[in-house]
């Protein structure tokens, strides 16, 4: 039987193919518990959960709130606003601060790529990385293959695109993490600006020199949110240019698989990423990806919280 | 491999068969028939012997009743202690259990905290009008006040004994065996 | 006061000596040297057998923290750290609080390092007033109060014209610029180099180019101005390319490089290693092997450390709010040491890199064991094993990316003006 012996999940790059199996298909079996009236299981009851949230987020927030309420542990949001982030206090005191007050795990969000690792050589409790800078967000990742896998069965052998600013993506790095574990091809596509070096070594992954080449036959098309601000100005000319040579419309659909899944992490920029065409027609999964999100999340916090382990 | 564990035989596949058919007909006394009733076995050895005691019931009445499976991981009381955790299995209950009468299948009966966390995940699926407990082996040493209803045979056995029953690779119970 | 070392392998460029000889060191000079030397009764006597006696080693890039940031490092506990690594002479730069772009600064200094250092400070002032890039510094005053070279390290001179114009000033008052060559709008919010390892990270990387423009840019300056130019810690494979084709052409650039660029690539910032960020970040294997073809051809004038010591609680952070830099001063000469095991440079070679050549370029008088000369004398022991610890580092700061590695070669005697101020770990 396999067996999860971490004590924090911060990348799916540190997670074996049997260890995401195990978080995907717990995660399989969670769903029961989300589509029955009473919505909750007393298996974290008395266990302590602090979402710390140093970026602002609604989704990921919330789906980890309800993952851990459904689970029946205690959770308690800090958000930047209400934190000593403003005074001056560094993350380590905070987290020290939080620890004395004996949480089990911290669900952190955070915007500089590794400070989960630094944060885990400083507290004893677990560690869920909800999304850091643009290293890695393992729950998106799962959630999207799980997703996958409810779709086609199994996610060896998927041809899956990932289209847009994939230098600033965690989503994209925890993908290609775990798909390429998995047994899936993924194949990338975004204007070179936003494509960082090396990527075509980071997995069973090929680098396409246009958005067609990726979502030609694919089982599964991905597309990444655009941000503003991270793209600045230098990027791209606008969203208009970008949304013509990358964005998902009913014309490109066709090349991809008949039936194949649309998926976006969200939140989506309609006119941008997508055309409301794609985002509200059959083949998106957008809102299944999210559903998945809550039953993805606490499988994560469920094998967390094992107690002492390593 | 060392083989210095003692292993009999207590029940064969025809014994299974028999104790189940037994059970299945004391049910319907039981319960006057097969009205409301509905069984739910608990994973995974107690689920596969829910579908022996159906098709037994179907055989006698004629009827099918439905069934469903339970995995009480999520409810299990030593859950501290247990590092790192089991992986989640599935409960599949597709119909209502507001009102019914609710037969609970176990392969074995030990100390019943696994009955008492099926109990407690059957109440977040709904209200039972009754829950009654049917076990294939009841062995004894029960840290719980609870007791079955149906009980295939009673195995008096001491506390480092392990009683265990054997699944075919169709999920059909072959034997029951006891391990000293 | 006279002093003897015997048998050692005297090892002076500067002489073109390679050979196993006796130095007599008399009133803080060098009186004698040669075989079989008598020492003048009441000497003391070093036993240099086995061991290598070169010209006291020259840093010409360190930051002492002095004034101003003193929690870091100040220029007692830089010093110690500098004898312990087998510097006779550093050469500090100027981003201390405040800078040295006068006159008073300068002479706190030098004045300081007199009194209390255990080795020679030469400080180093500012190209612009207040570091700010704006109007040239005295740089007149500053070379009469001591400084030997002008440099905004830390910070380019952004304004091409104004580089050109303090190109030409310097040039006229015979102090050299020293270029920290960076195009900031090309580093953006880097935080390590941009290459594979950021990509699997998700840090924001800081492209080669950010160095090779403005190398390239101050190498034309220099071409047209026939002004010398000395580019600091150079870490690209392109920016050792842009020099070496310079220097072909007869432009008066000279530059350094450190022993982190020869000795490490950004593989080391796996992990999130804040001892391994600095600013040029760790590059990759490619650029190293350039570098240590740059040092074996001669485009790499000299190796400097960028001593750059960071308090804990700057380094013991996350990645991005992580100060740049590194100390080195005490594991320099065991790294260097490794270039010659590996054939990379011969002993007189790194030598010359360490000592002669530094020496020479800022007009140091320094880096020779010629009689008459100051006795800043170095023993090295090429077979000492040490680790490095916390406790093992003389510097007030800890960020050394080698903590808990084992080094080969270190400092066995360390002699300035004839006194013995370092005698082995």
């Amino acid at each position: 039987m396999p067996e999860f012996k971490h004590k924090d999940i911060i990348a799916l790059r540190d997670l074996s193919k049997e260890e995401i199996e195990l978080l995907i298909s717990t995660a399989e079996n969670m769903r029961e518990v989300n589509s029955r009236d009473i919505k909750k299981v007393p298996t974290l009851r008395g266990k302590t959960i602090i979402n710390l949230f140093y970026e602002a987020s609604t989704r990921t927030r919330t789906s980890f709130e309800i993952a851990g309420k459904r689970l029946s542990a205690d959770t308690v949001n800090i958000t930047p606003s209400s934190s000593s982030a403003t005074k001056g206090e560094t993350l380590a005191d905070t987290a020290l601060n939080l620890l004395a007050m004996k949480p089990d795990i911290i669900v952190m969000r955070h915007a500089v790529s590794g400070s989960h690792y630094f944060l885990s050589k400083k507290v004893s409790c677990s560690i869920i990385n909800a999304g850091d800078g643009a290293h890695e967000h393992p729950s998106q990742g799962l959630l999207d293959m799980l997703t996958m896998k409810d779709k086609f069965g199994r996610l060896d052998g998927l041809k899956v695109a990932i289209v847009g600013d994939i230098t600033h993506s965690r989503v994209a790095r925890s993908d290609i993490q775990g798909l390429t574990k998995m047994g899936s091809s993924v194949y990338l596509a975004g204007p070179p600006t936003m494509m960082p070096p090396g990527a075509e070594r980071l997995g069973n992954v090929t680098v396409c020199a246009s958005m067609k080449e990726a979502i030609q036959d694919a089982d599964v098309v991905m597309m990444l949110r655009i941000q503003q601000e991270r793209q600045g100005k230098t990027l791209m000319p606008n969203t208009r240019e970008y949304s013509r040579y990358f964005g998902l419309n009913p014309q490109n659909i066709k090349l991809a698989k008949p039936g194949a899944l649309i998926m976006h992490p969200g939140p989506i920029n309609r006119g941008v990423e997508m055309s409301s065409y794609v985002v509200d027609g059959d083949q998106s999964h957008i809102l299944k990806q999210v559903e998945n999100g809550v039953a993805v999340r606490m499988a994560m916090l469920y094998h967390v919280c094992g107690g002492e382990m390593e | 491999m060392a083989v210095d564990t003692l292993r009999t035989v207590i029940l064969d596949k025809s014994g299974i068969s028999r104790a189940l058919t037994r059970i299945s007909h004391e049910i319907l006394e039981k319960n006057k028939g097969l009205s409301e009733l509905v069984l739910v076995g608990i994973q995974s050895g107690g689920a596969h012997l829910a579908l022996e005691i159906a098709n037994s019931l179907e055989i006698i009445e004629g009827e099918r009743v439905p069934v469903g499976s339970v995995d009480i991981t999520l409810y299990r009381d030593d859950f501290k202690s247990q590092t790192p955790h089991k992986s989640v299995g599935k409960t599949d209950i597709s119909f209502s259990l507001e009102g019914k009468r609710v037969v609970l299948v176990d392969d074995v009966l030990f100390t019943g905290r696994t009955i008492r966390a099926a109990m407690d995940a059957l109440m977040d699926h709904g209200r039972p009008r009754v829950i009654q407990l049917a076990v294939l082996i009841d062995r004894g040493h029960r840290e719980l006040p609870i007791r079955a209803d149906f009980v295939g045979r009673n195995v008096p056995t001491s506390i480092k004994e392990n009683v265990e029953v054997i699944f075919s690779d169709k999920q059909q119970p072959l034997e029951v065996v006891l391990e000293k | 006061m006279s002093l003897i070392i015997k048998g050692g392998r005297v090892v002076d460029p500067s002489q073109g000596v390679d050979d196993i000889l006796d130095i007599v060191v008399d009133n803080g000079k060098i009186k004698e040297i040669g075989k079989g030397l008598a020492a003048p009764s009441g000497s003391e006597i070093v036993d240099a057998a086995g061991k290598y006696v070169v010209p006291g080693l020259v840093d010409i890039h360190v930051h002492f923290r002095d004034p101003g940031q003193e929690y870091k490092e100040d220029i007692v506990s830089g010093t110690t750290s500098a004898v312990a690594g087998g510097f006779t002479s550093v050469c500090c730069m100027p981003n201390t609080n405040p800078v040295i772009d006068n006159k008073s600064v300068a002479t706190y200094i030098t004045s300081k390092a007199k009194a209390e250092g255990l080795c020679n400070v030469f400080p180093i002032g500012t190209i612009t007033q207040g570091m700010h890039g704006e109007r040239m510094s005295e740089m007149g005053e500053l070379k009469e109060a001591g400084c030997v070279a002008v440099s905004d390290d830390g910070k380019p001179v952004k304004n091409p014209e104004l580089m050109r114009r303090a190109l030409q000033y310097a040039a006229g008052i015979g102090i050299m610029v020293v270029s920290h060559s960076e195009e900031l709008e090309l580093v953006g919010e880097g935080v390590m180099n941009e290459g594979f390892t950021s990509t699997e990270l998700g840090l924001k990387g800081i492209p080669r180019i950010a160095e090779e423009v403005a190398i390239a840019r101050e190498a034309l300056l220099s071409e047209y101005t026939n002004a010398p130019i000395h580019i600091c810690h150079v870490s690209s494979k392109g920016s050792v390319r842009i020099i070496r084709d310079a220097k072909a052409r007869g432009v008066k650039i000279t530059c350094e490089t450190a022993p982190h660029y020869f000795s490490l690539t950004d593989d080391a910032v796996r992990g999130y290693n804040t001892n391994a960020k600095m600013n040029p970040p760790l590059r990759e294997a490619e650029d190293v092997s350039a570098i240590k073809a740059g040092l074996k051809d001669g485009t790499i004038d000299c190796i400097a450390t960028d001593h750059a010591p960071h308090h804990l609680d700057e380094k013991d952070v996350e990645f991005n709010e992580a100060m740049n830099g590194i100390v080195g001063l005490e594991t320099a000469l065991p790294l260097s040491l490794k270039l010659v095991d590996e054939g990379i440079l011969t002993l007189p070679e790194m030598i010359d890199k360490m000592s002669c050549r530094p020496s020479a370029l800022l007009g140091l008088e320094r880096g020779t064991l010629k009689p008459g000369t100051a006795a800043d004398i170095t023993v090295i022991d090429p077979e000492k094993r040490w680790t490095v610890t916390e406790e093992a580092l003389h510097s007030k700061s800890k960020n050394s990316p080698w903590l808990g590695e084992l080094m080969t070669g270190a400092a066995a005697c360390t002699i300035v003006a004839g006194k013995v101020v370092f005698s082995g770990r």
